[in-house]
């Protein structure tokens, strides 16, 4: 008899592969055959993750259209099956499958508007933490800034593209207004959720590269060193934003 | 070792807070940690969990202010909630605007 383990992995492979045949030790209680009674089984099992993929990409599904969105999610599934019982988590590895999905090439911001999109959910189920007020900020003593490291919150997270990604996914979440998009324009995001609702930023020229480097643990001054390779980066417009939009949960200096 | 050509942190961070307190000077209170569920008040596709089966939780309710479908509002709201078609919010699951299946 064969050992649980390989019939749970064979079993798992043939439901993600059709070519293949149902494992050996399936049986079936009813009269009816065995493989029609695993075909649904494998059916449902696509079914559901194609769900889960349209739930979580619905921009995504609107630009291609639910033919193409579908095929493609068939294809995505097969190649990554879930790796956790967790389904809210499932497609975080989509966007990086959109951009080396040759079909999907004609729509070249999509795999950028999947990362927004899988930004969102994340942003979304991340731990709460209450963010500094500006008051807090505004007590510190102006020679600290140098060496202070901020802690952002858990819910950030950036999206970088060469496209306009913010007023793509914009302009189909907002029924009522359908903008004219200039698609040269290069728009990063940065995606938080300081209290209930999940927010979209757009970020100023190298505020993604000064987030990006705050969240691998910077010191301000650090980030703002590296963001100015870009010399269109403007570090009071940015600090402004971040204030603005309160995502500074905590502060540490870095000598202590 | 901060050079001329080199923004100090701290001028930058205090004209932002300065920015930022001058175009905030009347901030929308954060809601508080305090929250309830709301049961029929979720526009479809936009509940925080629970909307039975055949979905796959937050965000899959299928019809507007679907009864098994909840929401996260401030504590005390929910039954203050009302959503148009004279639908109020209920602390406990509804039978109204079930999805048909």
């Amino acid at each position: 008899m064969m050992a649980l383990r390989t019939l749970q992995k064979r079993f798992s492979m043939a439901l993600l592969d059709r070519t293949r045949e149902v494992p050996s030790g399936i049986r079936t209680a009813g009269l009816d055959r065995i493989d029609r009674r695993f075909d649904v089984y494998r059916n449902n099992v696509f079914v559901g993750l194609t769900e889960a993929l349209v739930t979580r990409f619905p921009v995504c599904h609107a630009l291609v259209g639910d033919e193409f969105f579908r095929a493609m999610a068939r294809v995505f599934i097969e190649l990554s099956p879930p790796r956790s019982p967790v389904l809210m988590t499932y497609g975080d590895d989509f966007a990086n499958f959109v951009d080396t999905f040759p079909p999907a090439h004609p729509v070249p911001y999509l795999g950028d508007v999947a990362r927004l999109e899988s930004a969102l959910t994340r942003a979304y189920h991340a731990a709460d933490a209450a963010p500094l007020t500006v008051d807090e900020l505004a007590s510190l003593a102006p020679c600290r800034w140098e060496q202070i490291h901020v802690e952002l919150h858990p819910s950030v997270q950036v999206a970088t593209s060469v496209y306009p990604i913010v007023s793509i996914w914009e302009a189909h979440v907002r029924t009522d207004d359908h903008p004219v998009i200039d698609s040269s324009r290069a728009e990063d995001a940065l995606v938080v959720r300081p209290d209930l609702e999940v927010e979209v930023h757009r970020l100023p020229p190298g505020a993604a590269t000064f987030l990006t480097a705050l969240l691998k643990g910077a010191s301000l001054r650090t980030a703002a060193d590296v963001a100015m390779t870009d010399p269109r980066f403007d570090l009071i417009t940015t600090l402004s934003g971040v204030l603005a939009v309160r995502i500074i949960v905590g502060i540490r200096s870095s000598r202590e | 070792m901060t050079s001329r050509t080199t923004i100090s942190i701290a001028g930058a961070m205090a004209a932002a807070l300065g920015y930022v307190a001058v175009a905030h000077a009347e901030p929308k209170p954060p809601p508080t940690a305090d929250q309830e569920k709301c049961f029929g008040v979720a526009l479809k596709g936009q509940n925080d969990c629970a909307a039975g089966p055949g979905t796959t939780c937050a965000g899959t309710s299928k019809v507007d202010y679907q009864g098994n479908a909840w929401k996260i509002v401030p504590k005390g709201t929910c039954t203050t909630v009302m959503a148009p078609g004279n639908r109020m919010g209920s602390l406990q699951a509804l039978n109204r605007d079930l999805p048909r299946s």
